[in-house]
């Protein structure tokens, strides 16, 4: 068997006639959803924090005490998923040279121009900012977090720590929203994404388009394995 | 206190030594922040350690425990040596002009008389020079080598500002200002006040510890002004009504003697208590005794007590003894004489001096009753707690009774307050549980044995049987009904001693004063101080109007204060001879011309001419004593003696140990220790966060000082590798302790006879029961020695040692 | 019932009869996580407690007092060498007796120092404005701040927010508290428990301009006896407190067990709460409006149905299917 190097265990061809690729397992679609779920709980209870205006999102976990109980726990919860997800996903979505070229030309990406960029593997250079910026904000909102949880870790640091911790906290919270937004807008711009997640199975023409690296390797795989 | 709480706001100058008020007593502290607030009072405080007292002080000086009376000679030898007299006042209100008895002198630490053997003085030499007229001689020009002046000068002689630092360890420098600062209080419009507690009073010669202080107080010109005199803090919200009450063996109430077994008679007794005017014109106040006895006995056997009996003088019990102090008693117990013991709202297991030899006592009574209204140690002496009462129950026989009591606040009837004032005061809420008045549980202890002698008879029955037991209620007697048996009554028509056809209080009524009481047997007066507490005007003790003319602090119609309403005692002495105020800005009593006025009662007959009849009423030369003849066990003069433990030397005989006039039971002085084993001088003192060993028992309080500590200077933790809050042992020859060690600034190491000394202070309040941590208290280590005239405890100073050791064990009840 | 009157001065007795409370919710000037809080239609004269550190001894009646009115049931701790007691504030202990031993080096002379330490009540509170719970701390227009409990959220933000370290958060409960300068009992005209308890005046109550002008005799008084930098604690970085101490070392406040010499709402806090709140939300609405406007005008990413054939194309060459 061929090693893989832009796809991971579980991602093949399903159906050849048309095409349709294995992208997610129902592990890693659950895993996502959770952090994903996870995620959208901490920005509503956060925000209903951040802003007097927006305290009213307290309402929806019964209360600001409520909230307040439940954001930390939640957050450690999206931790421990987000952690699973990492290792399952890090290695795909280690930097290579042909993210910078592919990065360093967004026009086209915008223009949906990609026949005029390289190749992609299963995750492209935008993927792999999300997938690198969604680690480096959960673990500086973790590590903050933790410093600022007053029913447990009250005395952990001093005060002036703690006072740089919230503030950090909050920077760190707008940015993974910021990412979030990117995140989900771009699986809803760029059609046929989102039955990644969903169904796990992506079109041929999803894969072609926009990681055909990925789906050659898969292709490839195919013929070095038993005949379909 | 010669004066009153609310009067210390009249000072210039507060000096706390031998007490710490603002930690022991807070809230009448108040009127020192007032007098510093509002006058520009200066404190100073002197005390072995740096106290809460000494954290608002303007000065503060270290002293040694227990070296008091050569600080206050030191202090009287430089006002004397400095002018620092108020001689007006010296010459004409004290006895420094009157001569003594030529064969009295001292040497070696000792006054003439000194019996070895008995621990006594023959005081037959410590007598003025009395003339063939019967009244003592004088030299007012003060020249004659045996006035009292001359000798009291050369008694203070020794103490210089140098033999003050030697033996004291106050710095020469720190004297010499604070006596500058006292200094200043001699003249006729500036006022010095002392405040004082047991830090003077628990030594072996206590007694004369404040009379070193009376001394320079009357040198100053001090007492009977406003804002000065000499103020005892008590430490009980009642200690001062025990005592008004003579809750003594040897007292009676109003300060009244016990009779001895030499007074065979009533004749007898009365005898000895003559009194008479030791100078021409002079008041004597006591010359009255008869009156106040008399009314006394027709309280307690109404109608049995007649002149032809003696009224009744046979049915008081005889003293066979000095005293059956509490020193004794436990003496006694300890020996087995003793089978059954009352505690009647007193802890002693915590209170008095040497621990174990206390739970030995009473494990050898057949039975001990304690009334209380919180459990006491004393109630549990038998229960093991591990290190913090090591005993076996099992070896213990004696049988414990515990009578739950109501506590002040759930009491009606007054309280008597250090300053005299008689406050009454309400019931804020109901007794809990079987908790009963203590009048009701004496009340029904009387009735049964009254009973029983009624049917079975006995020896002596009579004071039982005959005893006037006359209230509403037979079985609980009612504050009022005490109150105003106390206070008096017209058993018979009362009259005007010069015009007896003047009627001054029918039969039945309640007496005015004790100017109405009569040794005729007209009047009854349970306690001839009291009377006019409650009289035919009402409650006065429940007086509560705050007016207070001129602000001159007197509150005349708050409360009322014993003798007769007086708030500021000798107060006739505020005025110069010819009556005029010392101090105009401070007026107190005035002579107006034909009679004595001002914004308090006189101390003195209203109509007495200045000039002849002289302040001090009570005594029968008329004026103030610097020498105090054969009054005082030991001395006629407050001589320099050594704690019966010290690590030094008495600098004047080295052979001396302690008072040679106080009484020392054998084993207990086989028990004292020397410098040798116990280097460390050991202190006993209370914090303000409790109360005795009553507020352990309440969570809040213990939440503001949970634990038993002994504080130690930096100095000795370095030098025995103590840390702050590291357990320590502390330990002396009669017992041994576990505290939590508190390394502070506050104490320091004392220079004294050349040798670094170290105070270890052992605070009070805890003890194995309550809601605060289980301790120990100071009286593990002190030693079975009291004042040699009053049994005061020497609680503070004695010998200690103390080394880093391990929490100590909880024990099985815990 | 007729209403309390406001106190006016420290040394008034209080009334003894049952009256109605002199404020309410309706003299809020500031109240924490409410953008629109009307201002008051009156303004209540400021008071404040004056608490003259040179006439304190230390008697903690002032923490039991507290204790008592607030009826809170504080944990008995142990020795820690120190007689301060309980070790620190705890949601159960709203004021404590901080004591320092301290040699004046000017002097050389020991001074014992003994601080009511509790909260300051600022001018301008930073434990308000770092709350987020809408009504969970207010002020009233005379200058008192107070925790209303059943709004807190139990977050600790006024931990961080407080520049003096007062508000404790009960693990009980979930709710921060801290003193309330006895709102409750001078809504009726009386004054806070610890200033009634006080024996040696230590603790005066009253409007603020009386206790500055009380202060003031006070400092003259002790410069009198030669502590030439007594001086009045009313620190302007707070605006002001509504408890204020005397100190004999006003230059040096440090030294009264840490007091601030400069205390002030961490800029991080005043970041935090300023720019970042509106930076964030900014950016925030900034990108989703962004995405949904392009999401709305731009076109989308869509695979093409010759990216269909040429994925079924590549699949096969590359399994090497293809026909």
């Amino acid at each position: 068997m061929k090693k893989r190097v832009y796809s991971q265990s579980g991602d093949r061809i399903e159906t050849v006639d048309p095409v349709s690729v294995r992208r997610y397992g129902p592990w890693t679609r659950g895993n996502h959803w959770l952090t994903a779920g996870c995620l959208v709980l901490l920005l509503v209870s956060g925000l209903s924090f951040f802003h007097p205006s927006l305290y009213f999102l307290s309402g929806l976990f019964g209360g600001g005490q409520t909230a307040r109980m439940l954001h930390p726990w939640i957050g450690v919860v999206l931790f421990l998923s987000f952690l699973v997800l990492f290792l399952r996903m890090v290695r795909l979505n280690l930097p290579t040279r042909e993210d910078g070229v592919w990065l360093s030309q967004p026009g086209k990406v915008l223009a949906a121009k990609e026949e005029e960029l390289p190749e992609m593997g299963k995750y492209n250079g935008a993927q792999k900012i999300v997938f690198w910026a969604m680690t480096g904000l959960i673990i500086v909102l973790i590590i903050s977090g933790i410093m600022m949880w007053e029913q447990y870790f009250d005395g952990l640091v001093t005060i002036p720590t703690r006072r740089i911790a919230t503030i950090t906290h909050s920077i760190a919270a707008v940015l993974i929203i910021c990412v979030f937004i990117v995140h989900v807008y771009a699986a809803i711009w760029t059609r046929g994404t989102i039955r990644a997640m969903t169904r796990g199975t992506v079109t041929g023409g999803w894969a072609f388009k926009h990681h055909r690296k990925w789906l050659r390797e898969l292709a490839r795989l195919d013929r070095a394995g038993p005949a379909k | 206190m010669t004066n009153s709480w609310t009067d210390i706001k009249n000072t210039d100058l507060v000096i706390v030594m031998g007490g710490n008020a603002a930690e022991a007593h807070p809230c009448g502290f108040k009127w020192v922040t007032e007098a510093k607030a509002r006058r520009g009072a200066r404190l100073i405080v002197v005390d072995p350690r740096f106290t809460r007292t000494a954290s608002v002080a303007d000065y503060y000086a270290p002293i040694r425990p227990g070296s008091d009376i050569a600080w206050l000679m030191g202090m009287i030898r430089w006002m004397i040596e400095n002018d620092k007299v108020q001689w007006d006042y010296v010459r004409n209100y004290t006895n420094a002009s009157l001569l003594v008895n030529e064969g009295f002198g001292w040497s070696d630490g000792l006054f003439t008389g000194y019996e070895p053997e008995k621990r006594n003085y023959d005081m037959s030499t410590w007598e003025y020079q009395i003339g063939d007229d019967g009244f003592a001689l004088t030299d007012p020009t003060l020249r004659d080598p045996r006035c009292v002046w001359n000798l009291l000068k050369a008694h203070v002689d020794p103490y210089t500002p140098e033999m003050v630092e030697r033996i004291c360890g106050t710095p020469k420098d720190r004297f010499l200002r604070i006596a500058e600062m006292i200094g200043e209080c001699s003249a006729p419009d500036k006022v010095m006040t002392s405040m004082y507690a047991l830090g003077w009073t628990q030594h072996s010669k206590g007694a004369q510890n404040i009379r070193g202080m009376a001394m320079l107080q009357l040198i100053l010109g001090n007492i009977g002004m406003r804002g000065g005199g000499m103020n005892a803090l008590r430490g009980h919200s009642n200690i001062q009504g025990l005592t008004d009450m003579g809750l003594m063996s040897n007292l009676l109430p109003g300060y009244l003697n016990m009779p001895t077994e030499k007074d065979t008679d009533f004749d007898t007794y009365l005898s000895k208590r003559q009194y008479k005017p030791l100078r021409p014109d002079q008041t004597s106040y006591w010359q009255n005794y008869p009156k106040f006895m008399v009314s006394y006995l027709k309280a307690m056997w109404g109608d049995h007590a007649t002149k032809e009996n003696g009224w009744c003088f046979d049915y008081l019990p005889k003293l066979d003894v000095a005293n059956y102090d509490i020193l004794r008693m436990f003496d006694m117990m300890y020996k087995g004489e003793v089978n059954l013991y009352f505690c009647q709202g007193f802890n002693p297991l915590l209170a008095f001096p040497n621990r174990a030899k206390l739970t030995t006592a009473l494990s050898k009574l057949k039975l001990l009753v304690t009334m209380d209204p919180l459990e006491t140690e004393t109630s549990r002496f038998w229960e093991n707690h591990g290190d913090f009462n090591d005993v076996d129950p099992a070896a213990i026989e004696t049988e414990v009774i515990q009578l739950p009591t109501t506590c002040f606040a759930e009491e009606e009837g007054s309280l008597t307050n250090s300053g005299r004032w008689l406050q009454w005061h309400w019931p804020g809420g109901s007794p809990p549980g079987e908790a009963k008045h203590d009048t009701w549980i004496m009340a029904q202890i009387f009735l049964r044995v009254r009973e029983l002698y009624r049917q079975e008879g006995g020896t002596v029955p009579e004071p039982i049987l005959n005893l006037n037991w006359d209230y509403a209620d037979p079985n609980e007697p009612t504050a009022e009904e005490l109150a105003k048996e106390i206070n008096g009554r017209a058993l018979g028509q009362v009259t005007d001693l010069v015009d007896t056809s003047k009627v001054l209080a029918e039969p039945g009524k309640l007496l005015q004063n004790f100017t109405q009481l009569r040794d005729d047997g007209s009047t009854s007066s349970g306690c001839w101080i009291y009377s006019g507490c409650w009289n035919e005007q009402g409650n006065n003790m429940a007086r509560r109007d705050t007016s207070d003319p001129d602000g001159t602090g007197a509150y005349l119609n708050w409360s009322w204060s014993w003798p007769v309403n007086r708030r500021i005692l000798y107060n006739r002495a505020s005025a110069d001879l010819d009556g005029n105020p010392w101090d105009p800005e401070r007026k107190l009593v005035w002579w107006n011309g034909e009679k004595w006025i001002g914004y308090d009662v006189p101390d003195i007959a209203v109509t007495a001419k200045p000039g002849t009849v002289m302040p001090f009423i009570m005594n029968p030369e008329g004026v103030s004593r610097l020498f105090s003849r054969g009054l005082m066990r030991d001395g006629p003069f407050p001589i320099h003696m050594e704690p019966f433990e010290s690590p030094v030397a008495n600098f004047l005989n080295p052979d001396l140990r302690g008072n040679p006039a106080a009484r020392i039971f054998e084993d207990d002085a086989a028990q004292l220790a020397t410098s040798a084993d116990f280097p460390h001088v050991g202190t006993s003192y209370r914090l303000t966060e409790h109360f005795h060993y009553w507020t352990k028992h309440n969570p809040v309080n213990s939440v503001l000082q949970p634990e038993f500590f002994v504080e130690i200077s930096e100095e000795l933790a370095k030098e025995k590798g103590i840390g702050n809050a590291d357990w320590v042992r502390v330990w002396s020859n009669r017992g041994s302790i576990k505290a939590k060690a508190y390394v502070t600034k506050r104490l320091k190491p004392l220079m004294c006879d050349g040798k670094a000394l170290h105070v270890v202070g052992i605070p009070l309040h805890w003890g194995f029961t309550g809601a605060a941590r289980k301790g120990f208290g100071p009286n593990s280590l002190t030693p079975f020695v009291g004042d040699a005239n009053v049994e005061t405890p020497e609680s503070k100073a004695f010998l200690v040692n103390i080394e880093k050791t391990t929490p100590p064990t909880e024990g099985a009840t815990s | 019932m007729t209403a309390a009157t406001p106190p006016t001065t420290a040394r008034s007795n209080p009334p003894v009869e049952q009256l109605e409370s002199y404020f309410g919710p309706q003299d809020l000037v500031r109240r924490s996580a409410t953008l629109d809080q009307p201002a008051p239609e009156r303004e209540l004269t400021k008071v404040a407690k004056l608490i003259d550190v040179t006439r304190c001894i230390g008697c903690k009646a002032c923490q039991s007092a507290c204790i008592e009115w607030n009826d809170t049931h504080p944990e008995m701790e142990d020795f820690a060498g120190s007689y301060m007691n309980p070790h620190d504030l705890t949601p159960e202990m709203f004021t404590l007796m901080r004591f320092t031993e301290w040699e004046n080096p000017e002097t050389n002379q020991l001074e014992w120092l003994i601080r009511k330490d509790g909260c300051m009540h600022c001018e301008d509170p930073g434990c308000l404005k770092a709350c987020p719970a809408p009504g969970a701390i207010v002020q009233y227009s005379n200058g008192i701040v107070d925790f209303i409990h059943e709004n807190c959220i139990g977050c600790g933000y006024c931990v961080s927010g407080c520049p003096f370290d007062i508000p404790r958060v009960s693990k009980v409960t979930n709710v921060a508290y801290k003193c309330t300068l006895c709102s409750d009992r001078v809504a009726v005209g009386q004054g806070p428990a610890c200033a009634k308890a006080c024996p040696t005046e230590c603790i005066s109550f009253g409007t603020k301009d009386d206790m500055k002008a009380q202060a003031e005799e006070r400092i003259a008084e002790l410069k009198s006896r030669g502590f030439e930098n007594a001086g009045l604690y009313d620190p302007d970085g707070v605006g002001g407190t509504h408890v204020m101490y005397v100190l004999h070392h006003a230059d040096k406040p440090e030294v009264y067990a840490g007091l601030p010499a400069e205390p002030r709402i961490s800029p991080v806090v005043e970041t935090w709460k300023g720019v970042t709140k509106y930076l964030g939300l900014a950016a925030i609405g900034a990108m989703a409006v962004g995405t949904t406007l392009h999401g709305l005008m731009g076109r989308a990413n869509k695979v093409s149905h010759e990216d269909e054939e040429k994925a079924e194309d590549l699949v096969e060459t590359e399994e090497g299917t293809k026909r």
